[in-house]
């Protein structure tokens, strides 16, 4: 009974707050839409940050968190085989394409990807090739095309798309692969060669979601019921990201 | 232990060592300033000398990025006649001297302290200069000092983290050294080489403290 009142005592002086890890390249939608669900629901959402690979090896060993926004499936399927996901909860949230950027005053010659494997890429920035979800989609890529080992060893890896993004943007590697929607967030990159997914059917670069079981269940599952509303959809549109 | 274990080993002693080795004349030369000469700033120069010891390593490693970047002050230079340092075995050797440097410099400026400066002194009224006193009295006898701070700098540039993988990546084979590999081992879900990781570590470290040990033991005896 103490136990219940305490409980119910708690929910009532606290507002909820659920903790949404968040998958590096989707942290400025989620940031915007967490501020929009605070004001329509009251629920905080504190972001956890990360590549997913990261993200998914916290929740799989033990760390708090509600919702699981991963860039890929494959860590999206680690933290399920850890049985650490709400069953029927997982859902395909976006779809994304990659795009090849070059430093926004770069004068180098890079218009298809026959170029990366020539001297024009001396080094190219990608997420850790085999487990940062942009890193895996890049290599899947460039082994479609037979150019992964000659590229390879011009790869710097990084730990999330972002930390890619920003070696590009400051000039530090001459090229790096990344999400199309990274890309046009940033005016100080440019893309130098689209990678449109109509014309890589099998190169399939989706977004996925799902509660992460614990406490706070029910607010997480109204949380990931918003990502797939018109409001949030919303946002998500209009930073590039596609609906499946 | 696998053969990428032993490499990433490899490879780290060796540009330890070599950071050892260039940060040596330098660290020699600023605890010598600082032991023996006085002059106006010098206590905010010994503040800058130690700011690397204080500062997180990754502000320094985010420094050195700057520095010697494509567009940095330094690496605008360097690239004009084709030398890259960012995301190369060289910045890893840098990240390491910057870290360790204050460590040697003042180890040294502690041994040097100890000299009994009578003996310089005699040395001078024989006619010595400052040059010949310095190498055939001070460092002679500062030589414990010195050498405890070269140990004590390896071992700090052995196990470097922050500032290595801001300025030099975690390239594997590349300049991925034992501390970064540990890192980047978990993070890329191959937690069981990071352990032969932290094994060889935990090894050099054992061997590192237990010859400055001796080092620091046999002071006193002739």
């Amino acid at each position: 009974m103490i136990r219940v009142l305490l409980a119910f005592s708690l929910a009532v002086a606290q507002p909820e707050r659920i903790i949404v890890s968040v998958a590096a390249t989707m942290q400025a939608a989620l940031a915007e839409i967490a501020d929009q669900y605070k004001a329509v629901s009251g629920v905080a959402i504190d972001l956890n940050t990360g590549g997913s690979n990261t993200l998914a090896r916290q929740i799989v060993e033990g760390a708090p968190a509600d919702v699981f926004l991963s860039a890929d499936d494959i860590q999206m399927d680690a933290v399920a085989r850890a049985n650490r996901l709400v069953p029927d909860t997982r859902v395909t949230l976006l779809t994304n394409e990659l795009a090849v950027i070059v430093p926004g005053d770069s004068t180098k010659r890079i218009t298809s990807p026959i170029d990366l494997a020539g001297s024009a890429v001396v080094r190219l920035a990608l997420g850790e090739p085999s487990s940062v979800p942009a890193g895996v989609y890049a290599r899947k890529w460039l082994e479609r095309l037979k150019l992964w080992t000659i590229v390879a060893p011009k790869v710097v890896p990084f730990p999330t798309v972002l930390s890619a993004l920003s070696a590009v943007e400051a000039g530090r590697v001459d090229a790096g692969i990344v999400y199309r929607t990274d890309a046009i967030a940033r005016s100080t990159v440019k893309v130098a060669i689209a990678i449109p997914a109509r014309a890589n059917p099998d190169l399939a670069v989706v977004h996925s979601a799902a509660v992460v079981r614990g406490a706070h269940e029910a607010a997480a599952r109204a949380f990931l019921a918003y990502l797939q509303g018109p409001q949030a959809k919303a946002v998500f549109a209009r930073r590039g990201f596609g609906l499946p | 232990m696998t053969a990428e274990t032993w490499a990433i080993a490899r490879f780290t002693v060796l540009m330890a060592l070599t950071a050892t080795f260039l940060v040596l004349p330098p660290a020699i030369a600023t605890g010598w300033v600082l032991a023996r000469k006085s002059f106006a700033g010098k206590a905010l120069f010994e503040t800058i000398v130690s700011l690397p010891l204080v500062l997180p390593p990754v502000a320094s490693g985010l420094v050195l990025l700057w520095l010697f970047g494509r567009r940095g002050p330094l690496g605008r230079a360097l690239d004009a006649v084709g030398i890259e340092v960012v995301f190369t075995w060289k910045a890893v050797v840098i990240a390491m001297m910057v870290i360790s440097f204050p460590l040697v410099a003042r180890s040294v400026r502690a041994g040097i302290e100890q000299v009994d400066q009578r003996f310089e002194g005699i040395a001078a009224t024989l006619g010595a200069g400052w040059f010949q006193i310095l190498t055939t009295i001070t460092l002679p006898l500062a030589s414990r000092g010195i050498i405890a701070g070269a140990i004590l700098g390896f071992s700090r540039a052995l196990g470097e983290f922050g500032a290595t993988i801001m300025v030099a990546g975690a390239i594997p084979g590349r300049t991925q050294t034992l501390a970064v590999g540990i890192y980047t081992l978990v993070e890329t879900g191959r937690e069981e080489l990071a352990w032969g990781l932290v094994a060889i570590s935990a090894l050099l470290a054992f061997g590192a403290i237990y010859v400055s040990n001796r080092i620091a033991g046999s002071r006193g005896t002739p």
